[in-house]
């Protein structure tokens, strides 16, 4: 497997984190001394033509939306970066952040340069506190050296909601409201910060900047697919050897990554599934596993989603309603709680898996669990619920076998 | 029962204006610095941020409730977050919470901590204790309790 470090090279170097180790390394050189020589508009054509897809799970083309932007615009323009990793199965950006947060604000610094925006806002998840010290840490660095005369940053801290990881709640929350999701424009637009255009982008987006800037769009372009192209930094956990975060080049077979990295299946167990891009990607079993790739038309083409490439590793043993089960009461849990069919389905599918569960369940309820899905599905304001609904087919679709042996006579009263 | 901020908080809270285009956006940063000072936040602070950031003070009432890192109670036994979404599930998180039941501390039953390839894990007073084990769960809280 070709070995791929285009944004984390940094990360096995002994203090990284600092300005120091980052300088002697490569940080805050060339890219950006490029990035200063070149126009704005200059920068965004090379971001566009390297083909860099946003890596919080979108995948949308980050040049086209950073087009979006104004130029020219009587309010001052805001960069907002996502740190709000909340989809389980993911802890990639933390990494970013903890051990290479230099990377991170070269990679503002830059995107800042390209659309025109002298304040960047770190939204961090409230549960990241010991990772936003560091990074903190980094940006007083920063700001002592001079490197942000001309650029601020400024983190601000959310407070325990999956929710604002979608980017119009993020700026809801940034804006000291409840994490509740904007209806989406008529048109493609940017995004808002108190009426001010803002781009909001992942961490692992920015963090990919500074490597695009320094060796050229046909550099990046020279790992992964047409359609794909670059590296992302896949996660792996559940029953593998050795769970963690490996960069890959979008493409790259699945089952080859989670053989060569994760060191297989622990126990010397067979594989049952893999949930591949954080929990709101549709379940794939051992089958697919062996046909899946690792970038965005592949994992479509599948039935499923790249997400945000995290993967979550099933053995032989797993009970898949009762991972189901795990999901729904996240779900439920998380649900924004501002549309309905999103507020009750949620509820309703727990409780009703719950008594699958117990035994008391029939055929009729997993039926009825596709219908409550069919309900959330296309009609909510943001795709937590639809996302949700794929999720319970997929998991119904390819194990019913397992959800109808709970409704056998001699399972009832399973615990 | 009043409440203030404190001198420090009161300055940083001046730099903090600075940093945005609107005062509301203080919201969360201000509810955050309540909770560090009290250990909660309590409705005279939320009266506070209510002068600070104009909000209502039920608006600021309904945006604490909305997340779930925020205390609105005294919080009276030491608080532990343990991780319960998927992968911390796969990997043993079931026996941490039933090992906890039987310790003289608040249970939570948190959604993904980002901590997967280290589950499982739990959270208390803002730091992360990973890769754990029953034996860990006590060396922990014989240090904290």
């Amino acid at each position: 497997m070709k070995d791929v470090k285009l944004v984390s090279k940094r990360f096995h170097l002994l203090n990284s984190h600092t300005l120091e180790v980052a300088k002697a390394n490569g940080v805050y050189g060339d890219a950006l001394k490029k990035a200063y020589d070149l126009e704005s508009v200059e920068i965004i054509q090379i971001i566009k033509e390297s083909g860099l897809r946003g890596k919080g799970g979108g995948g949308a083309l980050a040049g086209e939306k950073w087009l979006l932007m104004p130029q020219e615009s009587e309010r001052e323009n805001f960069l907002v970066v996502n740190c709000d990793e909340s989809e389980p199965g993911t802890f990639k950006d933390r990494q970013i952040i903890s051990k290479d947060p230099h990377l991170l604000i070269e990679g503002i610094l830059i995107t800042c340069r390209a659309i025109k925006a002298k304040h960047a806002y770190i939204y961090i998840r409230g549960e990241y506190k010991t990772f936003q010290d560091i990074l903190q840490g980094a940006v007083d660095e920063a700001y002592e050296d001079g490197l942000l005369d001309s650029c601020d940053i400024t983190i601000h801290r959310g407070a325990g909601a999956y929710i604002c990881g979608e980017k119009s709640a993020l700026l809801e929350s940034m804006e000291g409201k409840r994490g509740h999701p904007r209806l989406k424009p008529k048109q493609k637009e940017c995004e808002w910060f108190f009426d001010h255009p803002t781009l909001v982008n992942n961490v692992e987006t920015i963090a990919s900047i500074p490597h695009i800037l320094q060796h050229g769009a046909e550099a990046y372009r020279s790992y992964g697919t047409t359609q794909s192209p670059g590296s992302l930094l896949f996660a792996m956990s559940g029953h593998v050897n050795k769970r963690g975060v490996y960069e890959a080049e979008f493409g790259t077979s699945m089952w080859e990554y989670i053989q060569h990295f994760g060191g297989g299946i622990k126990n010397g167990k067979k594989l049952k599934a893999v949930i591949p891009g954080g929990a709101s990607t549709e379940v794939l079993n051992a089958g697919e596993v062996l046909n899946a790739k690792l970038d965005y038309e592949s994992m479509k083409e599948m039935g499923s989603a790249l997400g945000t490439g995290a993967m979550i590793v099933m053995d032989e043993d797993t009970n898949m309603v009762e991972a189901l089960k795990n999901l729904l009461e996240f779900y439920h849990e998380e649900s924004c709680g501002q549309c309905t069919p999103c507020r009750e389905g949620t509820g309703w599918s727990n409780k009703l898996l719950a008594k699958i569960l117990s035994g008391k369940g029939s055929i009729q309820d997993i039926d009825k669990l596709l219908e409550i899905s069919d309900t959330m599905n296309g009609k909510t304001i943001c795709v937590f619920a639809p996302a949700l609904s794929s999720v319970i087919n997929s998991f119904i679709g390819k194990f019913r076998d397992e959800f109808e042996a709970y409704n056998q006579p001699s399972a009832k009263g399973i615990q | 029962m009043t409440f203030q901020f404190s001198q420090d908080n009161l300055e940083h809270i001046q730099e903090l204006k600075k940093r945005y285009p609107c005062v509301q956006a203080l919201n969360l940063p201000l509810l955050w610095m309540a909770q560090y000072q009290d250990g909660y936040i309590s409705l005279q602070a939320i009266d506070e941020i209510s002068k600070i950031t104009t909000l209502p003070p039920m608006e600021i009432y309904r945006v604490a409730t909305f997340y779930a890192m925020f205390k609105l109670e005294k919080p009276e036994k030491l608080l532990v977050s343990v991780c319960k979404t998927l992968s911390c599930k796969l990997c043993g998180s079931d026996e941490i919470l039933q090992h906890l039941e039987s310790k003289n501390v608040k249970i939570e039953h948190a959604e993904c901590l980002g901590s997967c390839s280290t589950s499982p894990v739990m959270q208390i007073n803002d730091i992360l204790y990973e890769d754990l084990t029953t034996q860990k769960v006590d060396q922990v809280l014989e240090q904290l309790l």
